[in-house]
């Protein structure tokens, strides 16, 4: 699978996509891939103010556990609960239905902080 | 497969060569020359023969009069004189039982797995809570790992602690709580019963109240949830496995977790352990139950077949993100237990539980006649036990009746220190208590304490 165009990373493998003041976020191909089998999705709370790099989620695969960070700082405004019930769509499709929250972002600039398209393959493919 | 496998001398060579070493000696080159046991300075006495060690061992356990026909036990405080059945102990004593090793591995503990599945499912169906795990260490550690989870769900680090839970599980709970920093606020009883009214304003993230309560009493339960309810708090009971087959179970009265001691099905009193711990919770709180669980699936082939499971939540994966450090379980008591709960089944338990309470009923109506030198410290319902005052102290009643041929009861202080309790004597009737052994025990009692 390839990256879609439209996005920007962070070195710990979560993507974002920037819609207006807001930003929606998943995990990327290269994660889902290293965590396999992805079965429990801890979602975020709707609400809850979360700064960049702090745990926003936390995914359970059958033999790890791994933590999710905030890319930006932000309150939580939406959350996919269809996570709850089929946590293998962060396998199956983590760049569409596998999306993970949406934030209002607090700071746009912390947006200059992430990695363009080619600075994430870049990273991968070393 | 042969009992042992030892190292042939062309082994060890083999090995040793292999590191460069010399002699086994060279292994142990990293402690320091200044702490070694010089040879021979273990300073043991000669050997003795075989006749002569066992009855030295002999001599030295007599000096215990154990529970038996000489001394009839009256006494419980959460380990209980009960019969166990020669079925239990045949099947409890079997070697894939009793020799296996941590076996988890799903490709050849089978029948381990499936036996601690049962053990799970009958537990849940005591405790009226759908998710059991593969047991704790025994109920004071059932208790601790409770009000971990609780804290942890809660995210409040304050606990609410009857005055009427086990002192000794209070003792331990308060030990952990010092490494764990969770604040422990000890709510004391009156009557018998615990006076949430006396709590102070805040909030806790965790209450914790005996079923029956130490002092065998039944507590108003449905009043407590609510409160915890107004507080989101979450609750905690410590329950009694027999007493619950008359009451409503914790589950049913809407606990969040649910922990007991599970010694009272098929393990002997044994001076205090190894016991069992029971503990049970909610579906939504799966996650955070600490230590083993099994769960049963289907493999590649579609036969059912058990494995540990969930593991995830364990502290080897999970790290200091686990609410807990607990990764082990009690498996061959909680196997025994499975096995006499078997034997019992739902109607033996109700019998059983029966049979304590009449006998505990029938006791007390005889120590509490006219002009009896005893008193209750409560008149609130009991179950299986009940804590009675003495005109001279339970310690002294103690040790008299043992001339009389009882283990009379505890004397209860530690732990109640301040309250109308302190100094009284806790009695317990079980199955195995005739009305004869009953009848004397009263009239050796009331003579004792004039």
């Amino acid at each position: 699978m390839s990256e879609p165009e439209n996005l920007l990373f962070t070195v710990d493998h979560e993507w974002v996509r920037v819609e207006g003041g807001t930003v929606i976020i998943g995990i990327t191909d290269y994660a889902q891939e290293a965590l396999g089998d992805i079965v429990f999705v801890q979602l975020p709370t709707p609400n809850d103010v979360v700064s960049a790099n702090s745990t926003l989620s936390e995914v359970e695969s059958t033999k790890s556990v791994s933590d999710i960070y905030a890319p930006v700082s932000g309150r939580v405004i939406k959350v996919n609960e269809t996570l709850s019930t089929s946590p293998e769509l962060m396998n199956s499709s983590p760049y569409g239905d596998g999306w993970i929250a949406v934030l209002e972002m607090s700071d746009e600039h912390e947006l200059e902080n992430l990695l363009t398209l080619e600075e994430y393959q870049k990273l991968i493919d070393n | 497969m042969a009992g042992f496998i030892p190292h042939t001398a062309g082994e060890i060579d083999e090995m040793l060569a292999f590191l460069g070493l010399g002699t086994i000696g060279d292994l142990f080159d990293a402690i320091p020359e200044s702490i070694r046991l010089a040879n021979g300075d273990l300073r043991l006495p000669p050997g003795v023969s075989e006749p002569d060690v066992l009855q030295s061992i002999e001599d030295f356990a007599g000096k215990n009069i154990p529970v038996s026909s000489d001394l009839v036990c009256f006494a419980g405080g959460g380990a209980y004189d009960h019969d166990i059945s020669s079925a239990t102990k045949a099947l409890a004593s079997r070697s894939e039982f009793v020799t296996a090793y941590t076996p988890y591995q799903p490709e050849v503990a089978q029948g381990v797995l499936q036996a601690l599945f049962e053990y799970q499912t009958l537990v849940s169906r005591l405790s009226g809570l759908p998710i059991s795990n593969a047991s704790l260490y025994d109920g004071a550690s059932s208790l601790v790992e409770a009000i971990n989870l609780g804290v942890a769900h809660k995210k409040n680090p304050v606990v609410w602690m009857s005055q009427g839970v086990n002192p000794s599980f209070r003792t331990v709970a308060d030990t952990f709580a010092d490494g764990t920093g969770h604040e422990i606020v000890t709510i004391p009883l009156s009557n018998g019963l615990t006076d949430w009214g006396s709590a102070g304003p805040q909030n806790p993230g965790v209450i914790v109240v005996g079923l029956p309560n130490y002092l065998g009493v039944v507590e108003d339960i449905p009043a407590l949830i609510a409160f915890a309810r107004q507080r989101d708090a979450a609750v905690v009971i410590v329950y009694d496995p027999v007493s619950v087959a008359l009451l409503r179970s914790p589950g049913a009265l809407g606990a969040d977790v649910a922990v007991a001691e599970g010694q009272a099905f098929g393990v002997g009193l044994n001076f205090g352990g190894p016991y069992v711990g029971l503990f049970s919770t909610k579906s939504e709180y799966v996650r955070m139950l600490p230590g083993r669980l099994v769960g049963e699936t289907v493999d590649r082939t579609g036969q059912k077949g058990y494995v540990t499971t969930l593991r995830t939540r364990e502290q080897d994966i999970r790290r200091e993100k686990a609410s807990s450090n607990v990764c082990t379980n009690q498996t061959l008591i909680a196997i025994t237990a499975a096995i006499q709960l078997s034997w019992l089944g739902k109607k033996g338990v109700t019998e059983l539980a029966q049979r304590c309470y009449s006998g505990t009923q029938y006791l007390k109506g005889l120590l509490l006649g006219t002009g009896s030198p005893l008193t209750l410290t409560s008149d609130a319902p009991t179950v299986r036990e009940f804590a009675v005052r003495t005109p001279i102290p339970p310690e002294t009643v103690v040790e008299r009746m043992i001339n009389e041929g009882f283990l009379a009861g505890i004397p209860l202080n530690s732990g109640f220190d301040g309250s109308n309790i302190h100094g009284s004597l806790l009695v317990s009737v079980t199955e195995k208590r005739t009305s004869s052994e009953i009848e004397r025990y009263a009239d050796a009692i009331q003579r004792v304490v004039k």
